[in-house]
């Protein structure tokens, strides 16, 4: 009448499905990594302070993609008078030599997997 | 009325957040002790809730006039509408949870010529699954900012949500389909008189939160952008039970988080509850054998009865007299 052992057997399976993070994480999570960058081998600074870059390179990126092509235009210039080529390849990756060190260590960290590679070659990488 | 006071309500929770976060910076009560304290709130409201609700006696099943039960041989049983097994309820808990198969039979009336007419009414239906099946996608992606390794189904989950690659960060289709759809359940509310009439605050002020939670969410994915490495460390700090507060997470995030939280509280107290409720519908969840079994309320009081055969043969010699017939000579 009261059916408790089906309403007992519905709460655990609720409760383990709600605190499954935590589960996962005990099971063979790594919650304490923290993705460390590789600093870049050359340049005094980026193109963009540092936490607009942090959170908005991709603005940057998908503004440079389409000035390029769709307008040819290909000069960047810095809030402090820098002019740069708008380039993921050249410019970026020029100072950030090292994708694996720098991109997808926080792209890996949220699983982020951004189509710039679809097209883009890294340099140094043979083409497959 | 009710409509503005809700939509007061949200809005005095997201000045709260402006003023703990923005002005008095309280980070740790925002980042940690509110959502440690909301996720307390929900996971004993919703036991206490389920439990309280067990608590209530089911002595009788409730047959639903919409499917002839199982009686004589001859007669076609339904046993989805009137399960007379265990398949037969399973095959409608699972139509009615995965499918809110109820809904599907909502109807509106209207008066055509002058006559009172019923006619399908699926928008509602439509609009609640789209909303509930986008709202849960959604949900199992943030899976992904409290996992460390991510599985890589979530990779899986945010191809298909980006699938068209709009824009950068992708577009998920998921997003769209939310708010169209909250916003359909929302507008339903207002415009139709009916439904309006009977609209309480408990039922505005879910709409709203949600569509603010989905509002801030979409927000720093494509607007207002945040540090989501730093919010993964907040959020993997929680779940370990070693809560820390980066530097540099956005406003934005807070109020996200803390709308969140206020859902999270407001689930064991409010409507919300149907995501267990519908679980412990006695219409939906018992078969109805009624014709087969005889269920016998277990507190009925015992009845002191005196049966024709007992009184006749306390009477028998009396009666026999008289000449009156007799059952049992």
């Amino acid at each position: 009448m009261y059916d408790s052992p089906k309403v007992l057997l519905g709460l655990v399976i609720f409760l383990v499905l709600i605190t499954f993070p935590i589960w996962y994480n005990i099971a063979g999570g790594t919650a304490e990594y923290v993705p460390e960058l590789e600093k870049p081998v050359k340049g005094e600074n980026c193109v963009a302070d540092t936490e607009y870059m942090r959170s908005s390179h991709m603005d940057l990126l998908n503004t440079w993609r389409n000035e390029v092509v769709r307008d040819g235009d290909r000069v960047y210039t810095a809030p402090d008078g820098k002019k740069y080529n708008k380039s993921l390849s050249q410019t970026c990756l020029d100072c950030h030599s090292n994708k694996e060190g720098f991109c997808d260590k926080c792209h890996d960290y949220l699983k982020i997997e951004p189509y710039c590679w679809d097209c883009h070659i890294i340099p140094g990488k043979e083409m497959k | 009325m009710h409509v503005i006071s809700s939509l007061f309500i949200l809005a005095l929770l997201i000045g709260l957040v402006f003023l703990g976060v923005g002005v008095l910076d309280l980070q740790y009560l925002f980042g940690v002790i509110i959502p440690y304290a909301a996720i307390t709130l929900f996971l004993a409201g919703v036991i206490l809730k389920v439990l309280k609700w067990a608590g209530a006696p089911v002595p009788f099943r409730i047959p639903t006039t919409c499917g002839q039960q199982k009686s004589l041989s001859f007669i076609k049983a339904d046993n989805l509408e009137a399960p007379h097994n265990i398949w037969g309820v399973l095959g409608r808990m699972i139509l009615e949870v995965f499918f809110f198969r109820s809904l599907f039979r909502n109807t509106k009336t209207e008066i055509k010529d002058e006559k009172i007419v019923y006619g399908s009414d699926k928008l509602l239906w439509a609009a609640g699954l789209a909303f509930h099946y986008s709202f849960l996608f959604i949900f199992l992606r943030h899976f992904k900012f409290f996992a460390e390794p991510v599985p890589q189904l979530m990779s899986i989950m945010q191809k298909l949500d980006g699938f068209f690659q709009i824009g950068v960060p992708e577009l998920f289709l998921t997003d769209i389909v939310f708010i169209g759809a909250v916003t359909v359940l929302f507008i339903r509310r207002v415009v139709i008189p009916q439904v309006r009439y009977i609209s309480l605050p408990a039922d505005y002020f879910p709409l709203y939160l949600i569509l603010g939670i989905g509002g801030t969410g979409i927000c720093m994915r494509y607007f207002s952008k945040v540090d989501i490495v730093a919010i993964k460390q907040l959020a993997t700090g929680l779940i370990s039970l070693n809560p820390i507060v980066p530097e540099g997470i956005g406003i934005m995030f807070f109020i996200h988080f803390f709308l969140v939280c206020v859902l999270f509280v407001y689930f064991p107290f409010s409507k919300l509850m149907h995501f267990a409720g519908v679980f412990m519908s006695p219409t939906r969840n018992l078969i109805n054998n009624s014709r087969v079994k005889r269920h016998i309320n277990p507190w009925n009081p015992e009845v002191k009865v005196h049966t024709y055969a007992e009184w006749e043969d306390e009477f028998r010699e009396v009666m026999k007299d008289a000449g009156m017939p007799l059952e049992k000579e």
